[in-house]
């Protein structure tokens, strides 16, 4: 399995997510830089976390433009497996992929802490065969990361199962609804704000994060 | 802008306004053999500035121990570089941005983590992670707070943006801070031995190149001001505080390593304070060589620049590279693809002159050394020991009532903010990034940190009890050093480097220069007995506002090795019915302690005496310990003493202690004395007799204090009355409690 994952000018969890990738899971996983345009070699897409375009102007809204967007628009399209973390959530809120907009957080600060989450739905390659209800431990670390969407887009992503994760016990930003993922009404594309490639070593605290990449190797497993 | 000409410059004493002193104007005189032009005076300034050419704490240099097997790179360099086995070495350095920070705190925390980070990645080491040390004064102060928030979110603002992790640090609160506050970020940098690369222009005829950022108007004379005393005026001085770019930094980060690794670099620098000045001669002075540059070639910000303003500006993100000859077109591709302008500015020379060009003019001419630190005047003052030692010497502790319950004490000890959880600030940090944090901040003494591809791991610490210091600058200095070894002992980790970061007020005032005679004299004896090489180190002085000047406050940051991380150890207990024990000897010194502070509000006595030969044998007795896996926690004793300690250990684990003190004494100087060489271990009850045979072979006094219990904390003196009696819960509050409820 063929992972990218995308390096935008400023990204900071790209080489956390690759050697996640290819050290934990010896899956196939290259660092595609912003400006590449062909993405059809892969099976999956990774829009990792960091700081794009120094989140000047809004987080997400400048990398948007990256020319790797248009392909990653056209994978998405395709039903292809697409994972914004936490800056590439935001980014795929700015292209459009996904429903919504991100605030500041609630606290005015950047937050940085281990997490739970409880997983809502199975049905995106990213929660593929983990049991709604589960609780996650993965580390959040973000100063934009309180999701909103008005009334009538919320009742849309509950009707339509998008809501993919949300956050347990205390909300660490504000989001509406505690939602700390979701995913766009195909399922293929999902965005989350906690890192799970934060938590795939024991040596590291939690191995939560795992699941969230085996998810995607066992929806791909499944598909071939 | 009218530049005054040479006659003018020393008709009017314009050196003056510039910090430089009539002798040091008549030694550049005679060292040019003719009058400087302004751009030429302006190069001296910056350069022979105390904050570039440490002109008061060069003499004192040669104390230091600078050499061991592990040394790849002593002090002279941008960083220290010390080896750590399998082709690896560690980078490491600490560097102060007080005066920037006490007027525009958010810039001047920022502007400090990236300039940090440069001294690393411009040695070939990817950054691994940063430190701070942080000195402010009482939090019920409006302004404080203000300052505070605003390093707080600079450091956040800066580190996160830039994907370093900010893994450690320290915060103290205390009057003798309050107009000046101290913000020492440390970083450390990861790289393999054949990728270190060292700020040398070499080759005659090789090119010079300005990369990264464009260059603008901000900072210049940064490192002027930032060697006075600050005063009301010094508002005033706003724009000589440089303005942030993490992500530009990220930027440079990824292309220089990137050019470090396509191996076309002869030598590189960054440009810190006094900008293109400094980095141009110290990479010639270094290289022995000369440095042609053409400044009309420098990107700019904006137009109408001067050549003094383009040679002194301290825009930030901006390297200095000699490359190769051939490799113009290499560099230049690499930084169009993160879309840096990398322009060639200039030549390497053989004659050791610098000479500045503004297109066909010259507008600068001085012979590199003489600019570099190696070429500025040192300074030997007259020291007399500070009079307010005779009134903080004569206090005596008995003074203090002794109570029959210490619990409010306790309480109030982990409310205070020097001591309470840093939470409120380690939660703005991305401390977890880049994957490699495997102890996290509050979890124990120091950070560690893995090697991946490795079994190692590198433990991280940055210390400086500067109440101490105050007190006794020797001791003191003895302790800061002292403590920060035993902080990386307790996560088991041998230390192997130390960089320090002096930070005091006017030397030139006698009393101050004592202390920092007798401070440095300190940590180079420390270093020495301890076997920890010091591999650089920086100086900020002047650090007084309204003529007063801060606590002395030298800093240490030092890096340990552990070489199987399996191996790591915390300090929160881990289990009910463990054994608490006191690995070292008994102590009861207040002075000095956070608990004087508390009854009388201040700095007092006598801080704790520092035996070297035993804080030796105690490091070796617990690193032993951990290495045959004996104990489940380790946690030293530091401010708020022992009774602090073994709540801490309590809160972090959610779990009680039931402690019965096992000597007669004032309860007060058992339970928060600040003594040194002391460690609060605990450990299953069946590792007692192998543990006992660990610390008699290093003769180190091992006590049984009490037993872990599952919340319940009781202290209870040698006659069985009972002295503190609380539960985790309110230990808990107290400490998690005290920095939220202040900032709110």
């Amino acid at each position: 399995m063929r992972v990218a994952v995308v390096v935008f000018p400023g990204s900071n969890c790209d080489r956390d997510c690759h050697h996640v990738l290819s050290e934990v899971f010896g899956l196939d996983s290259e660092l595609v830089w912003h400006t590449e345009t062909d993405l059809s070699r892969f099976d999956a897409i990774i829009l990792p976390g960091g700081f794009s375009y120094g989140d000047y102007l809004r987080s997400g809204a400048i990398a948007r433009f990256s020319p790797v967007m248009e392909s990653v628009t056209k994978a998405a399209e395709r039903g292809l497996p697409v994972l914004g973390i936490c800056n590439g959530f935001q980014i795929l809120l700015e292209a459009g992929l996904l429903p919504g907009a991100m605030l500041v957080n609630e606290s005015l600060q950047f937050r940085c802490h281990p997490q739970e989450i409880t997983v809502e739905v199975d049905r995106t390659p990213f929660t593929f065969g983990i049991k709604p209800g589960t609780v996650l431990q993965l580390p959040v670390a973000h100063g934009e990361g309180n999701y909103f969407i008005d009334e009538a887009g919320l009742a849309k992503l509950e009707a339509n199962r998008q809501i993919v994760f949300r956050y347990a016990g205390d909300n660490p930003n504000g989001s509406v609804a505690d939602i700390a993922g979701i995913c766009n009404e195909a399922g293929n594309v999902v965005g989350m704000m906690p890192h799970p490639e934060r938590a795939a070593e024991a040596l590291l605290g939690s191995t939560d994060g795992q699941q969230i990449f085996r998810a995607l190797i066992n929806y791909w497993e499944g598909r071939k | 802008m009218n530049e005054p000409t040479p006659l003018q410059i020393r008709a009017d004493q314009i050196y003056r306004s510039m910090g430089l002193t009539e002798a040091e104007y008549e030694r550049i005189c005679q060292i040019l053999g003719r009058l400087p032009n302004y751009t030429e005076l302006g190069m001296y300034a910056v350069l022979w500035s105390e904050h570039c050419a440490y002109k008061h704490t060069r003499p004192f240099f040669k104390l230091f121990p600078t050499s061991g097997e592990r040394i790849l790179q002593g002090p002279g360099e941008n960083a220290g570089v010390v080896d750590i086995g399998d082709g690896w070495a560690v980078v490491f350095k600490v560097e102060s941005h007080n005066h920037p920070s006490a007027i525009e705190p958010y810039q001047g925390a920022a502007t400090g983590v990236g300039g940090i980070l440069r001294d690393i990645f411009t040695m070939g080491a990817r950054p691994i992670a940063s430190l701070n040390s942080l000195r402010f004064g009482e939090l019920s102060d409006e302004r404080v707070k203000y300052l505070f928030q605003g390093v707080v979110a600079g450091i956040a603002g800066y580190g996160n943006a830039v994907g370093v992790p900010t893994v450690g640090g320290e915060v103290y609160f205390d009057d003798g801070y309050a107009g000046n506050p101290l913000v020492n970020v440390m970083a450390v940098g990861l790289v393999r031995h054949e990728m270190i690369t060292k700020a040398v222009a070499s080759g005659v005829g090789n090119p010079v190149m300005v990369v990264g950022a464009y260059t603008g108007r901000d900072g210049i004379h940064g490192a002027t001001f930032a060697s006075e005393e600050l005063t009301d005026a010094s508002e005033e001085k706003r724009p000589a505080v440089q303005v942030g770019d993490p992500f530009t930094e990220k930027l440079l980060i990824e292309a220089c390593l990137e050019l470090i690794e396509s191996g076309v670099v002869v030598g590189i620098q960054d440009m810190g304070a006094a900008g293109l000045t400094s980095s141009a001669c110290e990479m010639a002075s270094r290289a022995g060589s000369g440095i042609e540059l053409d400044i009309s070639l420098v990107p700019r910000r904006e137009p109408g620049m001067s050549a003094y303003e383009v040679m002194l500006s301290e825009s930030q993100e901006r390297m200095l590279v000699v490359p190769k000859k051939d490799a113009v077109d290499t560099v230049k591709a690499i930084f169009a693809k993160y879309g840096l302008p990398a322009v060639v500015v200039g030549k390497v020379t053989d004659d050791g002159m610098i000479r500045v060009f503004d297109g066909p003019d010259l507008v600068a001419e001085v012979p590199a050394k003489s600019l570099s630190t190696d070429g500025a005047p040192t300074y030997l003052r007259e020291a007399k020991p500070p009079a307010y030692l005779e009134q903080t010497r004569s206090f005596d502790s008995s003074s203090i009532r002794v109570q029959s319950d210490y619990t409010v004490d306790l309480l109030n000890l982990l409310d205070s903010p020097t001591i309470a959880s840093k939470r409120w600030v380690y939660r703005q940090y991305d401390h977890m990034v880049q994957l490699n944090t495997v102890v996290v901040p509050g979890a124990a003494d120091a950070a560690v940190l893995r090697v991946k591809g490795t079994s190692k791991g590198i433990a991280v610490t940055i210390d400086g009890n500067g109440r101490h210091v105050y007190l006794d600058p020797y001791q003191g200095a003895l302790g800061v050093v002292a403590e920060a070894a035993r902080n990386l002992v307790c996560t088991g980790a041998q230390p192997i480097g130390l960089t320090d970061g002096l930070n005091f007020g006017n030397p030139e005032k006698p009393e101050v220069y004592w202390q920092l005679q007798q401070a440095i004299r300190g940590l180079a004896d420390a270093a020495r007995e301890l076997d920890i090489p010091v591999a650089g180190g920086n100086a900020s002085l002047y650090n007084e506002s309204s003529g007063r000047p801060i606590y002395p406050t030298p800093i240490v940051g030092m890096v340990g090795l552990l070489e199987e991380i399996d191996n790591r150890m915390t300090s929160d207990f881990k289990a009910e019915g463990d054994v608490i024990a006191l690995l070292g000897w008994l102590g009861t010194e207040l002075g000095g302690s956070e608990f004087v502070k508390l009854k009388t509000g201040q700095a007092l006595g006598y801080p704790p005496r520092i035996d070297l030969a035993k804080e030796k044998a105690l490091q070796q007795a617990c690193l032993a310990a951990i290495a045959n896996g004996l104990i489940r926690s380790a946690h030293d004793i530091s401010e708020g003493g022992l009774a602090v300690c073994i709540a801490e250990s309590c809160i972090q684990a959610n779990l009680g202690a039931a402690v019965t003190l096992p000597w007669e004494g004032r309860p007060d100087e058992l339970l928060f004395g600040e003594s040194a060489a002391r460690i609060v271990v605990s450990l299953p009850p069946a590792n007692w007799e192998e543990l006992w045979k660990v610390a008699s072979e290093s003769k180190v006094p091992l006590t049984k204090l009490g037993v872990v219990t599952d919340g319940e904390v009781t202290f209870t003196a040698f006659d069985g009355r009972p002295l503190v009696v609380t539960h985790v819960d309110k230990l808990a509050k107290a400490w998690e409690d005290s920095l939220p409820k202040r900032l709110r």
